[in-house]
């Protein structure tokens, strides 16, 4: 007796996780959702419009190039849905949308699609559109509404992290010097001004914390980015916690740290070269923020650090199985 | 899950690096392994281990007897092909391994009798040669699926200065249940196995490891250390139940914290590695004299009807094993001999299975299906899933653009194509497949 049908004959192992590409993917959208929420009640329903117009126009662009460069259709790996919601949370609530449009089409046509799509990146697409506005429109990039601002008399206000860094170059950090500034506990839930995604720390690390348990990222990468960043800025602070507090939760550290930088295509794949990738992030956004003219480094500091991705996996590629052991028992057995 | 370890039971020295958690799905495991109906004909290839191929030493017409040889060579890397039956030789020719790798076989029609061969009697052993050349004259290869001849594995020079064999029941496939039953069946010879090979080449520890997920298996093999003196200092040591723990290399380092260097043996570390079906049918062979003309497979899966562990003589074929546990419930959709994370897809039922095929697996069509290739995404979870520290997508990518001299760099030829990469990829990428291109580029390149 033989069969009629033919066997499917393919290469080992004949089992397979359950992971795919596009769950990733929705993982870290489902992580997104509570900075979203959050953003939606600091800055009301124009949040929504603008992340919903941000994550569209990216799909389509995305859906166009694939067709234009006749490659596979690939917006069902939902990574530009992540990337437009990115950018949307890396602009003020203020922007106009034709910019906003604009950083969209610009992240998948220059910065994802022109180097070969998902995967084939050497900027972190949203970071680098960020940085595009920032760079082309530096006063509505830089225009702040404060929380609630529909019932406030002034609608803008300045972003804490100028206030800081006024503290720093007075060199006057004590307690009282922190007084213009929001509450620590504002800080916290997110009650000061900034872009849409990066200033309520509570959501932020809400959705660090799903995406340990779905183990979709590590704790690597984010620890020593701020970790390091968190040394320099005792040290920069002679030690003065509440100056360290200010700066660990102003500005896009933790966005960047633990959704920007964590970014798989952009950033090392092996240990070493994620704790090398980390503190250099670390290193750079503290020293843009103490010593440069602008208030804030994350994005220049996760955007310089992917360009040397390469060189960094390079250097901390691990050894294969046994080689390691082979040299040290030669150098053991010379000396 | 893992029993609280005893006194006197050994862990791991180090653990195996990376690695997954598959599914185990090991359903067979509280069954007896049942002796098939014997098969009314036999295809004996003469190719079934590591290494030179036999010569058919029998023609057509002849009657042979179970346990006579009826292939050898004189090249040392190789072991002689015993007849499971009792018959008449009707072909001798080219034949079909389940690979689908033609090579020369002997095919013999069964008289049903199952007469044994009336040369077989106890090997005589008075030295260590006397003991590889009685290994090597009984057939065996590796019985956990790698197929290497063993009396090979023990002729090591004295030089190497073995201190430690390592009895392996890891059996870290999902499915596979024989080692398991091995355990439980067939202590008396694992004891004897184990008892010859320390005399015989003198070694002087040995370690028995199992994985922390089977209790009844670990119950069983501590009685049988029990049986030792403690001067024979034979320790049984349980190990973390993660995939490929079972792997010749990483068993070395988890018994001994030894690393073995890329393209050396485990010999090189002083240690042998050993499955302990083959140091059971070494007991067994000692004792009776008979050869490896038999030996013990799960067979499982979604398509077939009863799950069964069974004895087959070697040379039956796929369709008859199947057809003793049940048939196909389902249709099958791919077949596969051996494991689901090493195994092979075989492309016919009709084809022998051969000693060191320890599994026949068929599944239906929703349990075979293969996911669509993507892009890579650098998740890194091949690198990390990677037991021999290699960036399988690095590998993969050197491999496209033929770039070898990258390919050497990064080690290509540590992979040993245990498939942890290619589970874990959520990209559904091919990654052994990819690997074995690698290892193609880089042969190809030294040819040059």
């Amino acid at each position: 007796m033989s069969l009629d049908k033919k066997l499917m004959v393919s290469a080992s192992p004949h089992d397979h996780s359950k992971d795919t590409v596009t769950r990733i993917m929705l993982d870290v959208v489902i992580a997104l959702v509570p900075s979203l929420i959050a953003a939606t009640i600091l800055f009301g329903a124009n949040t929504i419009l603008l992340s919903a117009i941000s994550v569209g126009t990216c799909v389509l662009t995305e859906y166009v190039c694939r067709i234009v460069m006749k490659r596979h259709q690939t917006i069902g790996d939902l990574s530009a849905v992540v990337t437009g919601l990115l950018i949307a949370f890396n602009i003020p609530v203020s922007m106009p949308i034709w910019m906003l449009i604009l950083g969209d089409v610009f992240a998948i046509v220059v910065v994802k699609q022109m180097f070969g799509g998902i995967g084939m990146n050497f900027l972190n697409p949203a970071l680098a559109a960020r940085i595009m506005l920032i760079a082309s429109f530096p006063t509505e990039m830089g225009k702040w509404n404060k929380p609630f601002f529909w019932k406030a008399e002034v609608a803008t206000t300045a972003s804490p992290l100028a206030g800081i860094k006024e503290i720093f170059r007075s060199g006057e950090i004590n307690s009282s010097s922190f007084s213009d500034l929001p509450s620590l506990k504002d800080m916290l839930l997110g009650i000061r001004a900034g872009s849409l995604g990066e200033v309520c720390a509570v959501a932020l690390i809400a959705g660090l914390i799903y995406l340990l348990a779905r183990k979709v990222i590590k704790i690597t990468i984010p620890l020593s980015f701020v970790g390091s960043f968190a040394v320099i800025m005792l040290i920069a602070g002679k030690f003065n916690l509440t100056f360290l507090a200010y700066q660990l939760l102003s500005g896009g550290l933790l966005l960047g740290a633990i959704f920007m930088a964590t970014d798989y295509t952009t950033s090392p794949i092996n240990f070493k070269g994620q704790v090398v990738f980390g503190i250099g992030c670390g290193v750079i956004t503290a020293l843009i923020r103490l010593f440069g003219n602008l208030p804030e480094g994350v994005s220049f500091a996760i955007i310089l650090m992917n360009i040397l991705v390469p060189h960094i996996e390079n250097l901390t590629t691990p050894k294969p199985f046994g080689t390691v052991k082979e040299k040290k028992k030669k150098a053991g057995s010379e000396g | 899950m893992s029993p609280k370890r005893p006194e006197g039971v050994l862990k791991a020295v180090k653990q195996v690096r990376g690695g997954v958690h598959v599914s185990h799905h090991k359903n067979t495991a509280e069954m007896q392994v049942v002796r098939i109906t014997p098969p009314q004909k036999i295809v004996l290839p003469m190719q079934q281990h590591i290494g030179a191929p036999c010569e058919p030493v029998v023609k057509v017409g002849d009657i042979v007897c179970v346990g006579q040889v009826v292939g050898d060579t004189d090249k040392f890397v190789s072991a002689p092909i015993h007849s499971s039956v009792s018959g008449k030789v009707v072909a001798v020719g080219d034949v079909n391994l389940p690979s689908g790798v033609v090579t020369k076989g002997v095919t013999i029609e069964s008289d049903g009798e199952m007469r044994q061969y009336e040369g077989i009697k106890p090997p005589v052993v008075e030295t260590r040669e006397d003991f590889i050349r009685a290994v090597r004259e009984s057939g065996l290869v590796g019985l956990g699926g790698a197929g290497f001849p063993t009396h090979v594995k023990l002729a090591f020079p004295k030089e190497k200065n073995i201190d430690t064999l390592i009895i392996n029941a890891a059996e870290c496939e999902p499915y596979i249940t024989v080692d398991y039953r091995e355990c439980l069946e067939n202590s008396k010879n694992i004891i004897g196995g184990i008892q010859l090979l320390q005399k015989w080449l003198e070694i002087p520890n040995v370690i028995i490891a199992i994985e922390d997920n089977k209790p009844k298996a670990f119950k069983a093999l501590q009685e049988i250390a029990g049986e030792f003196k403690v001067k024979d200092n034979v320790k049984l040591m349980t190990l973390k139940s993660v995939y490929p723990q079972g792997a010749e290399k990483m068993m070395v380092q988890s018994a001994t914290g030894r690393r073995v260097p890329p393209g050396k043996l485990p010999a090189d570390v002083g240690c042998v590695v050993m499955n302990v079906a083959s140091a059971a049918f070494i007991g067994r062979y000692m004792r009776t004299g008979r050869p490896l003309v038999s030996r013990s497979m799960t067979v499982d899966g979604s398509a077939i009807r009863e799950p069964k562990n069974v004895r087959v003589p070697i040379g039956t074929s796929i369709q008859e094993i199947i057809d003793f546990c049940g048939g196909f419930k389902e249709e099958p959709e791919k077949i596969l001999s051996g494991g689901p994370m090493m195994g092979m897809a075989v492309f016919s039922t009709d084809v022998p299975m051969i000693k060191s095929n320890n599994a026949i697996l068929a599944f239906a069509k929703g349990d075979a299906e293969l996911k669509t290739e993507r892009d890579c995404i650098r998740c890194g979870r091949c690198a990390a899933a990677c037991p021999m520290s290699l960036m399988p997508t690095l590998i993969e990518r050197y491999a496209k653009i033929g770039d070898v001299e990258s390919l050497n760099r990064i080690g290509i030829n540590v992979c040993m194509e245990c498939g942890s990469c290619a589970y874990s990829c959520p990209a559904g990428k091919p990654l052994v497949q990819y690997m074995r291109l690698a290892k193609s580029v880089v042969r190809e390149a030294a040819k040059k």
